[in-house]
């Protein structure tokens, strides 16, 4: 089925306007796209009439132009008779907010609804989700604008079975200057689910790196799951949920998914080179560190820090995840060692990590970068960068790094301690391309994610 | 699918289960290859057969009615003659449904662990693991998607965490990985083709020694 219409839609349609409750979802539907997106509304309420000195329709076939997506937040009910309406249309696709499907025990509302769709090869996101987020063509995520944070622009495509999920995922990459380039609320997923939607994301030119939260495949859906998976030439970071007994029982209450046995999951994604994560925070270090560098060659990487310390964690970080940290020859320590300042040369350490203390200077930590990153047997560097080390005090020192990054096509990741203070060193690596994290074990697992699998 | 593997995947419907030695028959049938065995229905023809054998066997009851054969007392290891052969034949005459016993040649190596069952999520699965405590204790299982080609099935095998012992820990005679990896793709080739006509397969244990990988026990369920 086809997604493009209902993803970048030139023409809507919002059903359920209400002329009596302003804070009806599809009345924020309408307001959030009529002033912020670029696609055409049209109202339908069947009472027809005006709202906000626009005319309601009160049907689809009143309107007169081509409508590339429904949008339908009505009672469950009267749907399979609207998306009939909407194929005899001529209607692209819909998007279906509406409850009261198969988590409220109405699987046979949903059946209907699905087989309509089949028959007719419409697609339809939901029911029971928030539906799509594209800008700047569309926005279904019904909260008003000075409670949604909305997301920069970018190249990680979501798609998630939870709603709330997807909203949160959304607020932490806006956090962390993680951009996005669509989001989908799939819901109760009875047309569209995570296969299509990896399929979608993996012809989509504005998605690098596709990120899916997911609780359960419905029936022999995971098979073709895998074989989609296999075709998908862009980067996947899966999380699921519903590992446990409990968590299973709370997925059948939520949206009618079956869990599965997490064990086959888990052993069969190993089978393929998608990324699983198991936490929020380690979906969007992978998600991240993925649309910077992609799947690469990782045996080993090299640390450079200005802390012992923050090297040793950093090192057990590695060793806890399967990548080489390897000691330098002692031929390119010594090598090292006589390329830098001269005060650091009796207390710094010049093997694997690299050590160069607080009494570094930033010249030091530039050329030692250079160094490791010349080295055949160094697959990518983590910087363990402490602002507040004396002679640490050029604000291009990120620039300089990005500048190695380049010349020698290996991933650099830096740590950077979090404190408004240091916003200048952080946005500085950000800016030019280094991603930065915030505690070392997630620079670890930033690695991790980008390693291909052999 | 050889009509062979088919007529006895249909005469053991109504069981419910196949036994071992049509079960193994399907097997090799399938390009896998089992231990040396004989089904034995007369004593008296262990002693025709004897010179055919290599000692120590084990034997085994074939029973409609057992299924779980060390369960019901249906095995007898460590048999080094004809005439301890006999005996066991006659000890195990006296359980229920008995149709002879199998007498399967005792090979030594590393035991494996290879499965097949339905999952509702990605429908035919295949396992493999190391046997004993590996799998028990340790859950140290691959599991994959039938069918797999031969390289899909190596890298299974190489994400075992016990992958050392396959590769000759403390002097063992190492595992050919390219001969296993051959077996469990031919293995999952198997499942993937039998489809719908089974609900699970149990090859327990596959005995591991360089090149050979031999099928000491075989369990399908309909």
């Amino acid at each position: 089925m086809n997604l493009k219409k209902i993803i970048e839609p030139r023409s809507m349609a919002i059903f359920g306007i209400s002329m009596t409750n302003p804070e009806h979802p599809a009345n924020i539907i309408y307001s959030k796209n009529k002033y912020h997106y670029q696609t055409k509304i049209y109202c339908i309420n069947p009472s027809g009439g005006t709202f906000r000195g626009e005319k309601v329709y009160t049907g689809i076939k009143e309107i007169r132009e081509h409508i590339d997506v429904a949008v339908l937040v009505i009672r469950s009910d009267l749907i399979p008779a609207i998306l009939l309406e909407c194929i005899d249309a001529g209607v692209s696709g819909a998007i279906i907010i509406s409850g009261g499907f198969s988590e409220a025990g109405r699987h046979d509302l949903q059946e209907e609804i699905r087989q309509i769709c089949l028959e007719h090869d419409f697609p339809v996101i939901g029911p029971n989700g928030l539906g799509v987020f594209s800008s700047p063509f569309i926005n279904t995520l019904f909260f008003q604008d000075e409670r949604f944070v909305k997301p920069l622009e970018g190249v990680i495509g979501l798609a998630s079975q939870s709603g709330g999920i997807l909203v949160d995922l959304m607020i932490r990459f806006t956090q962390e200057q993680v951009g996005l380039s669509r989001a989908l609320s799939i819901g109760n997923k009875a047309v569209i689910d995570e296969v299509d939607a990896l399929r979608f994301f993996n012809s989509d030119p504005r998605t690098k790196v596709i990120g899916i939260y997911f609780e359960g495949f419905t029936p022999l859906r995971g098979r073709d799951f895998i074989a989609e998976l296999k075709k998908t030439r862009k980067p996947v970071v899966l999380f699921k949920a519903g590992k446990t007994p409990s968590s299973m029982k709370a997925i059948s209450s939520h949206t009618a998914a079956i869990a599965g046995d997490y064990f086959v999951f888990n052993e069969i994604i190993k089978g393929t080179d998608a990324v699983e994560v198991t936490t929020e925070p380690d979906f969007l270090s992978a998600c991240e560190a993925l649309s910077y560098y992609g799947l690469r060659k990782l045996d080993s990487v090299a640390i450079l820090t200005l802390s012992g310390g923050h090297g040793v964690i950093a090192s057990d970080y590695f060793h806890q995840l399967g990548i080489d940290v390897v000691p330098f020859p002692d031929p390119d320590s010594r090598e090292l060692r006589d390329m830098l300042s001269v005060n650091i040369q009796e207390i710094a350490s010049f093997s694997n990590p690299v050590d160069l203390t607080g009494s570094a200077s930033d010249e030091d930590f530039i050329q030692s970068a250079k160094y490791i990153l010349q080295r055949d047997y160094v697959d990518g560097l983590l910087v363990l960068y402490l602002p507040f080390i004396p002679k640490m005090t050029s604000s291009s020192l990120p620039w300089r790094l990005a500048r190695l990054r380049s010349e020698y096509d290996k991933p650099i990741i830096a740590y950077v301690p979090y404190i408004p203070k240091f916003g200048v060193f952080i946005e500085g690596f950000e800016a030019h391309g280094i991603p930065v994290t915030h505690s070392i074990e997630s620079a670890a697992k930033m690695f991790k994610a980008i390693k291909r699998k052999k | 699918m050889k009509k062979r593997c088919l007529d006895i995947l249909e005469q053991s419907k109504s069981r419910g289960w196949v036994l071992e030695p049509e079960a193994k028959e399907i097997m090799k049938l399938n390009g896998l290859h089992t231990c040396r065995n004989w089904w034995i229905k007369d004593a008296a023809d262990i002693a025709a057969l004897k010179k055919q054998f290599t000692y120590p066997v084990v034997a085994k009851v074939i029973s409609p009615l057992i299924m779980h054969k060390t369960e019901k007392g249906g095995v007898i290891k460590n048999l080094n003659s004809a005439d301890e052969l006999t005996a066991a034949f006659k000890k195990l005459s006296s359980l229920e449904g008995f149709e002879g016993i199998l007498v399967d040649e005792m090979i030594s190596g590393l035991e494996i662990i290879a499965g097949a069952q339905d999952d509702p999520q990605f429908g035919k699965v295949v396992m493999i693991g190391i046997g004993g405590t590996s799998v028990e204790i340790y859950r140290d299982v691959a599991i994959r998607l039938a069918p797999l080609t031969e390289n899909e099935a190596l890298r299974a095998i190489e994400s075992l965490r016990g992958l050392d012992l396959l590769t000759g820990y403390r002097g063992a005679v190492p595992v050919d990985l390219k001969a296993l990896a051959g077996f469990f793709s031919r293995f999952s080739k198997l499942v993937f083709n039998l489809g719908e006509r089974f609900k699970s397969i149990d090859l327990n244990p596959v005995m591991c020694r360089g090149e050979k990988i031999l099928i000491a026990d075989a369990r399908i369920l309909l």
